[in-house]
């Protein structure tokens, strides 16, 4: 039986699966249900500091879009941190922490970007018995416009300083949260290891309108008739995120930082897809928000039971595993060659890897041949764009199929080579010739 | 328990009054806003696609599904009007199951159709609901087109002629307009007077005129459409019945199913309506089921539908059979009837059947018989085109099988007249394809009036 216990930063849990800092870790009441679920974690909703507490909109915080089936795609909120008192969220902390020794408890921060407002917060928190700290500096709504939230995030400057003054504060491990509403992840991920971070987590939301409502003219959610860019998340953003902790994981600079993945993880494959790809450990937000938390039954058996039956004994053997086979495009191997393959007897005739192919691509899909319906790919015209494989509405009716070395590929009419070669070599490249010189 | 049930012979009143109104409900209730969505979602927008090259009128139905994907019923509704100006009623009566649905892909890959029919129903529905008229007539083009029958086929022709500009004059013998849709479909199939309200919308764009209770050969003569219009589309149904050829077929309580059925759709009281305690149905056809089908719903205790060949043989559709055996019909292959047995009253008793096979490829009686007690006996046998009206009442019109020969425009042998629908050669019997002919001859006339620059 796989071990799936979690050591992130030297913060212990049962499993991987955190709750991310969002509404269902504001208070006791939905932490400990999240603790009799089976969550490993959680990272507390954001606190601010000392005093009258935020406010939020009294009309609708969350918009989404759906499929068809009005299954929930993406979501997002302009919802704020925590309008609760702080000492009420600091003694409830405490107390479940104390309940629930064997849980992850880290909890969320954002106050002004000033020493002093960090040196306050930090004991209080510390007093709980937390296990750690998250700096919030991803929240692109409302704190953003006060100077905190993305406003620090999106200067690495700021996240060093401010990162900084946390490790000078606290014994607490320090996980900073970053943004993906900037142009370069690399940059605010080694910002934050210059000041000293023990960990990054990503990706926080994203600025987004996810509707315009066409009889008001207005975006959604609309409060009041006025609308506001709110924070996108889901299993919409999930291939973003997966990238962005890809490319910190993969940079020289920041390699061996510790990830905790956020983005759309809905399922145990999700989070196995991210810690591949490098991430200590998996938090989850808008899956609990649309499905409850049970949902983490299922993330544990399945990340378990694939782990099992691949031969993985522990949560070390699959982290950064997909790393090394993340790269730059310029070194993937150009003689590497594949053909689209329809299997026939599970083709159900829909036609549309053909008009996709005929309209937007390569012209390399028959729809006809003697007269009769048949969809067939044209190697002689195949550049094995995928395309068809990815607008089949049958699993697995197209695949891909690679090229043996020595076998002519029918479209170059020259033998596929058996020897890896990429940009950096090829004669059409001019900085391959300049290197050549 | 009314005690109804248990009258002998014809008699009305055998269920609960309740009881009649969810029994003729709507077959296939309409479709929600969600469910339509959901449904919609399921179509693959195929290319080229099947279900388009099934439908007789080659309605666009990925893009008319793909409209109501994405919220737009109305256009959606312009999409199915544009090639079918009766696709409300064709949502309701097609055998879908084996036209557009049973080539669906997804049918193929998972026996699970997209339900092209019902979705066709929510668009169209929306549409007519609005009142929505997509049409407008062209300037008038001063030619007068007589169409006689105002069945699927003349109102498709009468629209399109109407919307070329030309004034269409149709002549009906009876009291409504709709043909079938009005006097010849199982009233679950078309609830809430559909068939005219329909007819309402398809007139207004103006220019038809529709002149009730004008019979061919009676009060109407080709000879004088001829002469008084400058064309004349010929859109009638089948006047007649096959005969049993049995023994006593004329006894009380032997008729036929289309009068049946259509004296049914007309009742004001289904509960008034009188139906034999024991029903047997001669037929293997939509006929046959649905006047089977109705005779349960209106209280008959047993009813069986009796073919003079097997199940792979019969005309009605797995679905209609399996509806037919959903509500308690019980339908017998392979017996044909030889005698329709006679109570001293004169009334049907019973009915004798003659077990058949097929021998060499034809069918055979086997000599054996069996005998089902009856108080009524509907025949289905078919329908059969009375020409003899036509022919009486001007030139001679060629026939072919029975029925008027045209051409793949829809002419027939006489220079100004067209025809379509049941009363051609070569037809299928469908609702659709009427609607695709009377529309499609529509179009040859409008050629044949514009050509030398006329009109």
């Amino acid at each position: 039986m796989a071990d799936i216990r979690n050591n992130f930063v030297g913060i212990k849990s049962p499993n991987p699966f955190w709750l991310a800092s969002a509404p269902p870790t504001d208070k006791a009441y939905n932490v400990v249900r999240a603790f009799k679920a089976g969550w490993g974690g959680v990272v507390w909703k954001t606190l601010g500091e000392e005093g009258p507490p935020v406010v939020n909109v009294n009309g609708p915080r969350y918009g989404a879009i759906w499929g068809a089936d009005r299954r929930l795609l993406g979501l997002n909120n302009i919802e704020l941190i925590t309008d609760r008192d702080l000492q009420t969220n600091l003694r409830e902390i405490k107390q479940v922490k104390m309940d629930w020794p064997d849980r992850a408890m880290v909890v969320s921060l954002m106050v002004p970007c000033e020493e002093q407002a960090w040196k306050a917060i930090l004991p209080l928190v510390e007093e709980t018995g937390a296990d750690g700290i998250e700096l919030n500096f991803g929240c692109p709504h409302g704190m953003s416009e006060r100077g905190m939230g993305a406003a620090v995030g999106q200067v690495p400057e700021y996240i060093e300083m401010v990162v900084r003054w946390c490790k000078q504060n606290t014994r607490m491990p320090v996980i900073t949260k970053l943004t993906p509403n900037i142009t370069d992840i690399r940059k605010p991920a080694r910002a934050a290891l210059a000041g000293g971070t023990d960990a990054v987590s990503l990706i926080n939301t994203i600025n987004s309108i996810t509707a315009v409502n066409l009889d008001s003219f207005a975006p959604e959610p609309t409060i009041d008739g006025k609308g506001t860019h709110g924070g996108y998340c889901g299993p919409a953003v999930k291939p973003i995120a997966m990238n962005m902790v890809a490319e910190i994981a993969r940079d020289p600079e920041t390699a061996g930082l510790p990830i905790s993945a956020i983005g759309g993880i809905t399922t145990w494959r999700d989070a196995a897809e991210f810690m591949a790809l490098g991430a200590g450990n998996a938090q989850v937000c808008t899956a609990a928000m649309t499905y409850g938390f049970k949902i983490v039954e299922e993330m544990i058996a399945g990340l378990s039971d694939w782990m099992d039956e691949k031969g993985h004994r522990s949560l070390d053997d699959i982290i950064g595993r997909a790393t090394p086979n993340v790269t730059d495009w310029q070194y993937l191997n150009l003689n590497y060659v594949a053909k689209a393959r329809i299997d026939q007897d599970a083709c159900i005739k829909c036609g549309r890897c053909h008009i996709a192919c005929e309209d937007t691509s390569h012209q390399a899909i028959t729809n006809m041949v003697d007269g009769v319906r048949h969809f067939e790919v044209i190697e002689a015209e195949c550049v094995g764009c995928n395309l068809c494989v990815n607008v089949c509405p049958v699993e697995n009716c197209i695949t891909m199929e690679p090229l043996a070395a020595g076998v002519m590929d029918e479209r170059t009419g020259k033998p596929v080579s058996p020897v890896y070669a990429n940009w950096t070599e090829h004669p059409n490249n001019p900085a391959a010739k300049v290197a050549a010189e | 328990m009314p005690e109804g049930r248990f009258k002998e012979g014809i008699a009305g009143e055998r269920l609960e009054a309740s009881q009649y109104s969810e029994n003729f409900s709507d077959l296939h209730p309409p479709l929600d806003h969600h469910e339509a969505l959901v449904e919609s979602d399921r179509c693959y927008f195929c290319y080229d696609a099947p279900c388009m090259q099934a439908c007789p009128t080659s309605i666009d139905i990925p893009l008319f599904i793909r409209q109501i994907s994405t919220g737009n019923p109305i256009g959606s509704a312009k999409t199915i009007f544009d090639q079918n100006i009766l696709g409300g009623m064709c949502a309701r009566v097609c055998p879908t199951e084996t036209l557009c649905e049973e080539v669906c892909v997804r049918e193929v890959a998972e026996g699970k159709p997209v339900q092209i029919g019902r979705l066709q129903r929510y668009a169209t529905d929306i549409a007519m609901a609005q009142d929505k008229q997509f049409y407008q007539r062209a300037e008038p083009t001063g030619r007068k087109i007589a169409v006689v029958g105002a069945g699927p086929a003349g109102l498709a022709a009468a629209h399109r002629l109407a919307r070329h500009g030309h004034a269409v004059t149709i002549l009906e013998a009876r009291p409504k307009a709709g043909g079938l849709n009005e006097y010849g479909i199982a009233a679950y199939k078309s609830t809430d007077d559909f068939a005219q309200a329909e007819v309402d919308y398809v007139t207004a764009i103006g220019g038809i005129d529709i002149e009730y209770g004008r019979a061919l050969g009676d009060n109407v003569h080709l000879a004088d459409l001829i002469s008084t219009y400058d064309a004349v589309f010929l859109g009638m149904g089948l006047g007649g019945v096959n005969a049993l050829r049995a023994e006593g077929e004329d006894a009380e309580g032997v008729g036929a199913a289309v009068d049946f059925i259509s004296v049914l759709r007309q009742a004001d009281d289904l509960s008034a309506l009188p139906v034999g305690r024991r029903v047997v149905v001669i037929g293997g056809g939509m006929t046959a089921i649905d006047a089977a089908v109705q005779s349960r719903l209106l209280g008959a205790e047993e009813v069986t539908i009796c073919y003079r060949r097997g199940k792979e043989h019969m005309n009605a559709s797995e679905f209609e059979q399996d509806l037919a055996a959903s509500k308690g019909v019980t339908i017998r292959h392979w017996m044909q009837p030889t005698r329709v047995v006679v109570d001293a009253g004169g009334k049907a008793a019973g009915i004798e059947l003659e077990y058949t096979a097929l021998q060499d490829g034809k069918l055979v009686g086997l000599g054996q018989t069996v005998t089902f007690p009856a108080d009524q006996v509907f025949k289905a046998i078919g329908q059969t085109f009375v020409g003899d009206a036509l022919n009486g009442s001007g030139p001679a019109i060629e026939l072919e099988g029975g029925r008027i020969r045209v051409d793949e425009e829809g002419r027939t042998s006489l220079g100004k007249v067209w025809a379509g629908g049941d009363c051609i050669f070569g037809g299928d019997d469908l609702t659709v394809s009427a609607v695709a002919q009377g529309r499609d001859a529509a179009e040859s006339i409008h050629r044949a009036l514009t050509a030398n620059g006329r009109a």
